[in-house]
């Protein structure tokens, strides 16, 4: 089998992680080495795919050869597929020759349970060597621990890797049972645990020697699978809030589960895969990064999915009229954050941008505010934009409106005058 | 004060002489062409001659005001906004005349303009750090890029760090000019023209895996050209690999030998050029 079947075969295997992201790093330049990770907070992008998601690791599996046999999985052992495995040496020299051609900023490197967790990280830990030692590779890597692994080869993992990731996948414990039965939630914590302890020794002890190892330095995050599942929005924002607040994980990826087979306990091959609760779960995990929310106010009990229709945001401030309008010369930097159509970049330019003068609302377009949204939300200097007039209900008609032309359309069919009916 | 239109050579010394000469000659700027685009006008004008000493101390005036403007005024130099330095000469103005207090006001009328300028200069940087696709000919690593706004001054920095250990330039077709780097030196030329030589047989099989890997990564499940097109729009397609003609895989020295690049389970991406065009060596710096 060639490099060329081969990477076909594994990164076909690989494509359902969503997790693809090069931030975080800080490795410079260094004398002999080739690359260095991405000066930008926000990593870089090589490429989009027709999906619409970003390339930026080269995304492959070490193998596609697995003993498990969890449901919701391509390359679990019971399907029929082809399988393979990279050498190494194959692995380190795509690495470095698509790196130099600029294809990619480093690896993002997983696999399948080959014979046993052990071995498998063994194997990975054999690749990555190779690749850091002997191709003196200094870009971005970013590897998968595997649950139930020895805490001794994480370590090295995590010494070769910039970022670590432990695929929690299904978000409850009983889901995790019936449907990836050799996992348990132990032994995906365990390393989570270990990653957060030993990146946070590696931090201290950088302060006080300079050379001390650096223990994946971009952190760790992990990947849900939404809609596989019978769990609720409210649940998985809570793990996720829960994730955050207590393993400081740098990420959480929500993956729209793509019926891959047909099983009893899964949703059936012709079910779409849930773009639009993707898409509202990651509105909202941003609003518990960077907007100061907590996963309570969003969503409770009695209402524990989004409502399709507006975005998290909206969906908060139609629930607390009482919170609007927001002054913006005089709210502080959380309740301008608390606005629809202001974020962390406008409403910093409006704390800065209201020491030179009074704002109003025509000036506040330019600052990067969405109108759109905002409008209905906020005063500036005592007023609200001119000839506005609203009643709740035509307002969540606008936010509807706003919103539309963002989302994914439906396929629109044309109407035909001459097919005949029935 | 006399309204007037100058002329200068088109470098940022030069600019920044016609600032010193305005305040010299007490006359406010209507227009600043570059020599070459100055059409002979019913309006008072005068040609401006660089002077460095001139242009170091309004340079070190500005930064003494406000380091920030001088960061602006250098980035926003090689922005592609019409009548950039006539923008960027009312910004030193204003910020002579009133202080810089007005720079905290990101919807300033003068201050705007260039700063949506300068980001959408350092955006277009930034998306080229990661579309800029390498060729290997004969040791050297060769680009082309297409932009908008005259970036390789700022991706210079980022691809010497990264690629500290090989030769390497990118041509910028729109503006005809080259970043070469080797060995340690980096040097941006103006460059007429340039073709990029066909590929050799390694090349072009790192080609088809790139093809291949880009293809196959996509979810036909997921399927969503126009997301694709926000993030990156089509008019940085024409150099990317993953978007050539199948002429763009082909070795030189064996043609019948390329395969075609089409993934058996993935989405095709759709094709741009038709390729690359004649060979020509490289000119050294």
């Amino acid at each position: 089998m060639d490099v060329l079947e081969k990477l076909t075969i594994l990164t076909d295997a690989a494509k359902y992680d969503a997790a693809c992201t090069s931030s975080g790093g800080n490795r410079t330049a260094k004398k002999g080495y080739i690359g260095n990770t991405s000066t930008s907070v926000a990593g870089c992008c090589h490429t989009f795919s027709a999906d619409g998601r970003c390339v930026t690791l080269l995304k492959v599996l070490l193998t596609n050869k697995c003993v498990y046999d969890c449901k919701y999985c391509v390359n679990r052992r019971s399907n029929d597929t082809r399988r393979a495995a990279f050498t190494p040496q194959e692995l380190a020299e795509l690495t470095i020759q698509f790196y130099r051609r600029n294809y990619i900023e480093g690896l993002f490197l997983s696999s399948g349970v080959f014979r046993s967790p052990d071995y498998t990280t063994e194997l990975m830990i054999q690749a990555l060597r190779l690749l850091r030692e002997q191709y003196r590779f200094n870009g971005y890597i970013h590897a998968k621990a595997i649950p139930g692994t020895a805490p001794e080869l994480v370590e090295q993992l995590g010494l070769l890797a910039d970022r670590l990731s432990v695929n929690i996948e299904l978000p409850s414990e009983a889901s995790l049972r019936t449907l990836a039965p050799d996992k348990t939630k132990n032994a995906i914590l365990a390393p989570m645990r270990q990653i957060q302890t030993r990146n946070r020794q590696s931090r201290e002890e950088l302060v006080k020697y300079r050379h001390a190892p650096k223990f994946a330095p971009a952190g760790q995050s992990t990947q849900l699978i939404v809609g596989a599942t019978p769990d609720s929005d409210f649940h998985i924002l809570r793990l996720t809030q829960g994730l955050y607040d207590r393993y400081h994980l740098k990420r959480v990826f929500y993956s729209a589960y793509v019926p891959v087979v047909e099983h009893a306990l899964l949703p059936a091959r012709d079910v779409k895969p849930p773009l639009l609760r993707e898409h509202r779960l990651y509105q909202a995990d941003w609003l518990l990064r960077f907007y100061g929310f907590r996963a309570e106010e969003l969503l409770d009990a009695q209402h524990p999915d989004f409502d399709p229709r507006v975005d998290p945001k909206c969906s908060w401030a139609l629930a607390h009229p009482d919170f609007f309008p927001v002054e913006v010369n005089t709210a502080d930097y959380e309740s301008l954050l608390r606005i629809p159509g202001v974020g962390v970049t406008s409403a910093r330019r409006i704390l800065s941008a209201r020491r030179a003068g009074p704002l109003h609302i025509d000036g506040l377009r330019k600052l990067g505010v969405v109108m759109k949204r905002a409008q209905y939300f906020l005063t500036a200097s005592g007023k609200m934009p001119d000839g506005l007039r609203f009643t709740p209900d035509s307002l969540l008609r606008g936010l509807i409106a706003a919103e539309r032309p963002l989302l994914p359309q439906q396929e629109a069919v044309q109407l035909s005058l001459f097919d005949s009916v029935g | 004060m006399t309204e007037m239109v100058y002329y200068y050579d088109g470098s940022f010394e030069g600019f920044l002489c016609c600032i010193f000469d305005s305040y010299a000659n007490q006359e406010v700027l209507t227009a600043i062409y570059r020599d070459e685009d100055f059409i002979p006008t019913l309006f008072a004008s005068r040609a401006i001659q660089t002077d460095r000493d001139h242009a170091n101390r309004v340079l070190r005036k500005i930064v003494k005001c406000s380091p920030y403007t001088a960061d602006l005024l250098r980035k926003g130099f090689l922005t592609c906004l019409p009548e950039k330095e006539l923008h960027l000469y009312r910004l030193v103005v204003k910020l002579l005349r009133d202080g810089p207090g007005f720079l905290r006001n990101f919807s300033d009328e003068t201050l705007h303009p260039v700063a949506k300028a300068v980001q959408h200069l350092m955006g277009e940087a930034h998306l080229l750090k990661g579309f800029v696709r390498f060729s290997e000919l004969g040791g050297v690593l060769g680009s082309e890029i297409e932009p908008k706004n005259q970036v390789l001054p700022i991706l210079r920095s980022h691809f010497c760090a990264r690629y500290q250990n090989e030769k390497f330039f990118i041509y910028d077709r729109t503006h005809k000019e080259a970043l070469f780097y080797a060995s340690g030196k980096a040097v941006i030329r103006p460059l007429e023209d340039f073709q990029m030589a066909p590929p050799d047989e390694t090349e072009a099989s790192y080609r088809i895996l790139w093809k291949r890997f880009y293809d196959t990564v996509a979810i036909k499940e997921r399927y969503n050209p126009r997301c694709r097109m926000t993030n990156m729009p089509k008019r940085y397609w024409g150099t990317m690999t993953e978007f050539q003609g199948a002429d763009y895989f082909k070795a030189q020295s064996s043609p019948a030998a390329a395969s075609t690049p089409a993934a058996p389970g993935g989405i095709s991406a759709p094709e741009r050029h038709p390729g690359p065009g004649l060979s020509a060596p490289v000119s050294a710096p």
